[in-house]
């Protein structure tokens, strides 16, 4: 059935706005209800959709951003820290995957060249399916959330000289197809394009975000991250690259610029839609007459590879010591095999190293065994996890030391706002190590405290997406340090509103301002100009001789007393809301009534405390004689 | 059931060696209320009426805190100096804390072989504490034998701090369920 753009296009959302909430529902994922909807949508079902390969070579596109964002996640320092994982464990899995499934089709009685072409395609994972399924689950950060991330990766690398081996696997003598350029000039392409994302990401790109950020135009901030996206990847794919290797590198190299956050905040719907399309094109290219014809065979063939990918996973956890209830998810989440199959498929038909048989059982086993890996997904946290659980909590608590402040990301401050007042609170935080990040739309801050090593982000403090990729998700506290008091009190709602979790700190420009954010539920409120105003006032009360401890005290005396009014109006305030709209006339009356308030408390409630006789008769009993004494003791030292 | 109050003070619980383990075990344990010091008053700018209602809720307080110079630390001096007001813990109508009960928690870096007339600190331990013991009289609170853990600076693996922290946490559980008739009969003498 041919339609037109438009109606697939309405038929590809629609299914994805119907699949996938239920799916969820469910508990399923959204990887698996996209999948669903592909198979209901698809030319075996309702045959809504034409032309899904079409499509999906479009939707592939959405791997290739998600690696972009997997890259602006991954600083090159971390990156380097992966180093371990991503040859070791990433090279053992392939190679054991690939030898042990040669040896089974060996066996089988297939030929050793499409032996080999075969366990080289099908040992590679879905990267598409994984990380969606484990940043869904929340589990990137895991021990086999990173350990996985580092397999897909060097399986992105390999597929680069899979591409170059399995050209000669052809069992026929077919004239070779030769490349038009020498192997060396391209590999000299291969490593300028690469140094030239590197080198021009650094120089070139984020200068030309910065003055498209100071422009203030966020569409075209959109227009240039996706530039950027589909840029690299046409430059990979002219040099025979990997374009997800490419756009991955592009994001490690502006993993350490400022508009990180922007970035990902920008692509992150594009990337999430294009998957979608991804995966419902995937299931609706399941070839069920092949299933429905050989229906046993397809069943061992896909059990067969996700027990064998399974099995090498879990040794290769246990070789490279991952916990044992990891190792489980890893496995869980590694043992299908991946899109980069299709394409290698496809590219092995051509050159005659597979037959058109072959390959398309291929092609529907791969996508069976990806259908497959929501629902072992699914078996683990159900039925793996739950054992593993059961035997932990004990040993967790007492690893965390109580009274220390944790260093992890997970438990940060994040401050809105860097003017006078936000960087007074960010250099007292950073003096003490504490993890910070920093919004801020003025330009020109950003460059300057990045030389300091601040953790900077251009971005306006009230808008969700940024906030959510801020990591306002996993932080505890929430500063408003911004000057304006209407955008305080903006930024204020909207974190109430959609990360109830955080504590607030904000700060008020005035008293009346500061009660405004009490009722918004700020939860700590701070006038900027009360603690200047106080010290200037313990100042004055020294200089005409008040003894210094004694004008400290009565700072902190006014502090309290202030602050308990402060509360108390706002409090009072709130019922009376009319009260508040002469602004001036009712500042003047609680200005009147705190001068009152003031002259009844000014005492202090200290005089009971380091005296005696004034209040006592000096009575003659041995008390009265100690304490006198005591007394006497004091001043006379 | 007697309802105890600790008074908690440790200026760098961020270095404690026994305190953090001691102050540990007795949380959430019902009657008995933990009240630290230096985390409720950074300032040192103690509350005193609010003190005073803790101490009036309470039949049985605990100072804890590690000796420093053969004393306490210096906030829980100021409290007693702010705190322990003429006319309310002493002097002629100063008989709030009367029938109340008195225990100090204390650790200390010496061993307790250097707490006798031999050892280099020349005097028993309770030589050291006699203003707590003499404050005690002033207000009337019973002053009950303290709870002494010794040798930190030497002694402080886990298993022996895990170990006296549960001998405190018995000893506040037998002072919560302790008679005191005893104390009753001293005080019908006077």
């Amino acid at each position: 059935m041919e339609h037109g753009v438009l109606f697939n296009t309405f038929i590809y959302l629609a299914a994805g706005v119907v699949a996938v909430p239920i799916a969820k529902r469910l508990g399923l994922g959204s990887v698996l209800g996209y999948l669903i909807a592909g198979v209901i949508v698809g030319p075996y079902a309702l045959s809504l959709i034409s032309n899904q390969q079409d499509v999906m070579h479009v939707a592939e596109f959405g791997v290739v951003m998600m690696l972009f964002l997997v890259g602006l996640e991954l600083r090159p320092a971390l990156l380097w820290q992966l180093k371990m994982p991503i040859l070791g464990t990433g090279g053992l899995q392939l190679c054991a995957t690939t030898l042990f499934i040669f040896l089974l089709l060996l066996a089988c009685g297939l030929a050793w060249q499409t032996s080999l072409a075969i366990g080289l395609i099908v040992a590679l994972s879905s990267t598409a399916i994984v990380l969606q399924n484990l940043q869904e689950r929340e589990l990137m950060k895991t021990e086999a959330g990173k350990n996985a991330f580092a397999v897909l990766l060097f399986q992105d690398i390999a597929v680069i000289p899979i591409l170059s081996i399995l050209p000669l696997l052809v069992i026929q003598d077919t004239t070779v197809i030769e490349s038009s350029i020498p192997s060396w000039q391209s590999a000299l392409m291969i490593a300028g394009v690469i140094a030239g994302i590197i080198i021009g990401g650094h120089f070139l790109v984020v200068p030309l975000l910065r003055i498209i950020a100071s422009s203030r135009s966020r569409e075209i901030f959109i227009a240039t991250a996706l530039a950027l996206v589909v840029g690299i990847a046409l430059a990979m794919e002219a040099v025979g690259l990997s374009a997800a290797l490419g756009t991955f590198l592009a994001g490690v190299v502006l993993a350490d610029s400022e508009y990180r956050h922007e970035l990902e905040s920008d692509i992150e719907p594009f990337k999430s839609l294009l998957l979608g399309i991804f995966f419902i094109s995937v299931g609706a290219s399941i070839d069920f007459n092949l299933l429905l014809d050989q229906p046993i065979l397809v069943a061992l063939l896909v059990g067969g590879l996700i027990a064998v990918k399974f099995i090498v996973l879990f040794v290769t956890g246990i070789v490279f010591k991952i916990q044992r209830s990891q190792n489980w998810l890893f496995s869980c989440a590694l043992a299908q095999g991946g899109e980069f199959a299709f394409v290698l498929t496809s590219f092995a038909l051509q050159r005659q190293v597979l037959d058109n048989e072959i390959a398309s059982l291929l092609v529907l086993v791969v996508t069976l065994s990806m259908v497959f890996t929501p629902l072992l997904l699914i078996i683990y946290d159900k039925v793996i996890a739950p054992t593993f659980k059961r035997r932990l909590p004990q040993q967790e608590d007492k690893e965390t030391p109580e009274h220390q402040i944790p260093d992890d990301t997970d438990s940060s401050v994040i401050i809105a706002g860097f003017g006078g007042f936000g960087q007074v609170v960010g250099r007292l935080l950073h003096g003490y190590h504490i993890n910070t990040t920093i919004l801020e739309n003025d330009v020109g801050q950003i460059e300057l405290l990045q030389q300091f090593k601040y953790k900077v982000f251009y971005g306006d403090a009230e808008q969700l997406n940024l906030l959510h990729s801020a990591g306002a998700d996993n932080a505890k506290l929430f500063i408003i340090a911004v000057e304006s008091a209407s955008r305080t009190k903006r930024i204020l709602i909207q974190v109430k509103k959609h990360f109830p979790h955080l504590t607030v700190l904000a700060r008020a420009t005035d008293r009346n301002h500061a009660q405004q954010l009490i009722r918004l539920g700020a939860d700590h409120v701070f006038r900027e100009s009360l603690d200047s105003g106080i010290s200037l006032g313990v100042e004055t009360l020294k200089a005409l001789g008040m003894r210094a401890n004694q004008a400290h005290r009565a700072g902190q005396v006014f502090r309290r007393h202030d602050e308990a009014v402060l509360h108390e109006e706002a409090k009072r305030i709130h019922e009376h809301e009319p009260e508040f709209v002469n602004r001036s006339l009712t500042e003047r009356r609680i200005l009147k009534k705190l001068l009152g308030l003031d002259a009844l408390t000014y005492y202090d409630n200290l005089n009971d405390a380091w005296s005696t006789e004034a209040h006592s008769n000096q009575d003659k009993n041995t008390v009265g004689n100690l304490a006198a004494a005591h007394k006497h003791n004091k001043s006379s030292s | 059931m007697h309802k105890i109050l600790v008074l908690f003070a440790h200026p760098a619980l961020q270095k404690s060696l026994a305190h953090k383990s001691l102050f540990n075990e007795i949380q959430h344990i019902e009657g008995i209320t933990c009240h630290d010091l230096y985390d409720a008053y950074p300032d040192s700018f103690i509350d005193i009426k609010h003190e005073q209602a803790l101490l009036l809720q309470h039949d049985i307080i605990i100072f804890q805190f590690p000796l420093y110079w053969y004393s306490c630390p210096a906030i829980l001096k100021e409290w007693q100096d702010l705190v322990l007001e003429h006319g309310f813990a002493y002097g002629e109508h100063g008989n709030k804390l009367t029938g109340k009960k008195l225990m100090l928690a204390v650790s200390t870096g010496g061993s307790a072989n250097s707490y006798s007339a031999s050892g280099y600190n020349e005097h028993d331990i309770n030589a050291f504490l006699l203003p707590f013991s003499q404050m005690s009289k002033i207000c009337n609170l019973e002053y009950l034998p303290p709870f002494v853990v010794h040798d930190i600076h030497k002694r402080h693996d886990p298993q022996r701090i895990a170990r006296k922290a549960e001998e405190y946490r018995q000893q506040l559980l037998r002072l919560q369920q302790m008679d005191d008739g005893a104390v009753k009969t001293r005080m019908e003498n006077n």
